[in-house]
């Protein structure tokens, strides 16, 4: 038989040891990982790499993002981060329609080039039914068509020696010093001559709204959202980007988020 | 788990006078065991209060593939509103309206800060999903890589199949345990009872194994490689309810499991997950432990 083992002392013992792990839960204790500079938030990033090697080493480079039926397409595009750009630049081009809209290509191409947007929609077009994931955590199914992003680096020539893409965009979130901190990200040559990569200037049969980065947005669809800048202005092709704005190959990437978002 | 045993009638820490007869020391816990233990204690802290940082980014739970901004496909939320012209946290719950002002949907001093956990449960203690996702990837990594040396040295070793997997007489014997805990008498014998078994079995074989496919599930990246893991879980919206469930369904296994070595002797628990000895209760029946 078993006996009863509950003592007064072992249970006032144990709730001790409860009573102190418990103190640790007061969690601003672990505020020192905010600390971008820090070596134990070096050493916590150090899984990032991790996650970007593991992802390239399993998907391959053309495993496709889900495509979903037309049917799946319940609701519009829900926007975020900018929705309408004030620049007084960007304000003239979108009451003109964008006419005067030209997405620049230069840094390391054989022949810097530029492309109206009539050129772009008259550009051969993938069109694809995708889920949009946000780092925040919700999705949004939407379609999308626009040139893939692959033939058009090409219609410029990309040098052997770049190895990323950078999009500079027309959008700002806050000021520094220096100006407007204009929104700007990156992504490696695989992702950018992925089937799916596309530089979007139709949003569910529409023209891009601007809410949703008209007039082109790059859609990169085994990344997280804020990979695919909005409102781009220019293309650079670099192999580095350790010299552009904060260095980390993007907008939110300088402010602690993960350069791979593929998780 | 008997692995050795060592025969000690009476209890050397117990200083002469009262000679009170004990159960015998067994080697209980394999080094494997306790330190992934360890590891895994201090992982599922950080992943559980990054997560809940995580979580507040967007403190809301789908069905679906989607999220539902222009239908409803919303299962759980933890938001702040205007109720009768005051800020509340709202909590709902399949439709239920519960006010968790204070600790769900608003928080903080005075109940300013709207967010969907309270600062005390996350990490870091502001909004900073940056940080947060760094911290719950890294220990993410560490929950899998422990897991897999777990599982293979646990196979290995016999460790998983000789004493947490179920057999017939875990599903017989289950009613009677269930009296037996309910009486607050528990038998400390070499092996788990069905109880334990089904309860190690389930965090072990189950909820490790949910949560981190469910995981890999919200990765857009890892659909692509391996899309099956949209359709067994039923889109990335429900593997994100069903990761946050699964988180629920540890954190009650945690309390059960704390409140369990208290009330069994923490320092003979402590002891066996330290050290690996672990002292059997006295007249054990102790071919059951072989």
């Amino acid at each position: 038989m078993s006996k009863r083992l509950i003592t007064r002392r072992n249970f006032l013992r144990g709730s001790g040891i409860v009573a102190a792990s418990t103190t640790l839960a007061g969690c601003d204790q672990f505020d020192f990982l905010r600390d971008r500079d820090g070596a134990a938030r070096n050493f916590l990033e150090g899984a990032n790499s991790l996650t970007y090697h593991a992802q390239r080493l399993l998907l391959g480079r053309d495993a496709l993002a889900r495509e979903y039926a037309e049917s799946e397409i319940r609701q519009g595009q829900r926007p975020n981060g900018s929705r309408n750009p004030s620049s007084s630049e960007y304000r003239t081009m979108a009451n003109g329609n964008f006419d005067s809209y030209r997405l620049e290509i230069g840094g390391l191409v054989e022949n810097p080039v530029s492309f109206s947007l009539n050129e772009l929609r008259n550009m051969p077009a993938r069109t694809q039914i995708t889920r949009h994931d946000c780092v925040e955590g919700w999705s949004c199914i939407a379609k999308w068509s626009g040139p893939q992003l692959g033939p058009v680096l090409d219609q410029a020539g990309v040098k052997p020696e770049a190895k990323y893409v950078v999009f500079r965009c027309y959008d700002s979130l806050g000021n520094s010093l220096s100006g407007p901190n204009f929104y700007y990200e990156s992504c490696d040559l695989i992702d950018a001559r992925h089937p799916q990569t596309i530089l979007a200037h139709t949003l569910n049969d529409n023209p891009l709204p601007v809410a949703n980065g008209a007039p082109l947005r790059v859609r990169i669809e085994r990344q997280l959202g804020y990979k695919m800048a909005k409102y781009i202005r220019r293309i650079e092709l670099v192999s580095d980007f350790s010299d552009i704005e904060g260095g980390h190959g993007g907008y939110w990437e300088d402010r602690g988020y993960e350069w791979f978002a593929g998780i | 788990m008997t692995m050795a045993t060592e025969t000690s009638e009476t209890d050397p820490a117990t200083p002469g006078g009262k000679q009170r007869k004990k159960g015998r020391l067994i080697y209980r816990q394999n080094a494997w065991t306790r330190v992934t233990h360890w590891v895994w204690a201090i992982s599922l802290f950080f992943l559980l209060l990054s997560g809940l940082q995580i979580f507040n980014a967007h403190p809301e739970l789908y069905i679906g593939s989607e999220s539902g901004f222009e239908y409803e496909n919303t299962v759980f939320s933890a938001r702040a509103r205007a109720v009768d012209g005051e800020r509340r946290g709202i909590t709902t719950i399949l439709g239920q309206e519960f006010d968790t002002t204070g600790v769900l949907g608003l928080s903080g001093a005075d109940n300013r800060d709207v967010r969907g956990f309270p600062s005390w449960a996350t990490i870091p203690s502001n909004r900073d999903l940056a940080t947060g996702r760094v911290v719950h990837l890294f220990f993410a990594w560490v929950l899998v890589g422990t897991l897999f040396v777990w599982f293979l040295a646990s196979f290995l070793n016999r460790h998983a199949w000789r004493d947490l997997i179920p057999r017939v007489r875990d599903i017989t014997e289950l009613p009677r345990d269930i009296v037996q805990h309910l009486k607050f008498k528990f038998d400390h014998g070499g092996s788990y009872s069905p109880l334990q078994k089904w309860a190690y079995f389930g965090v072990l074989f189950i909820l490790f194994p949910l949560i981190v496919l469910t995981g890999l599930t919200m990765s857009p990246g890892m659909d692509a490689a391996w899309p099956w893991l949209l359709d067994i879980f039923g889109g990335r919206q429900t593997a994100r309810t069903i990761h946050f469930i699964t988180m629920a369904l540890l954190v009650l296994f945690f309390i059960v499991h704390i409140a369990m070595v208290i009330l069994a002797g923490p320092l003979n628990e402590m002891r066996s997950m330290i050290t690996g000895w672990y002292r059997t209760s006295t007249g054990n029946h102790e071919g059951e432990s072989k």
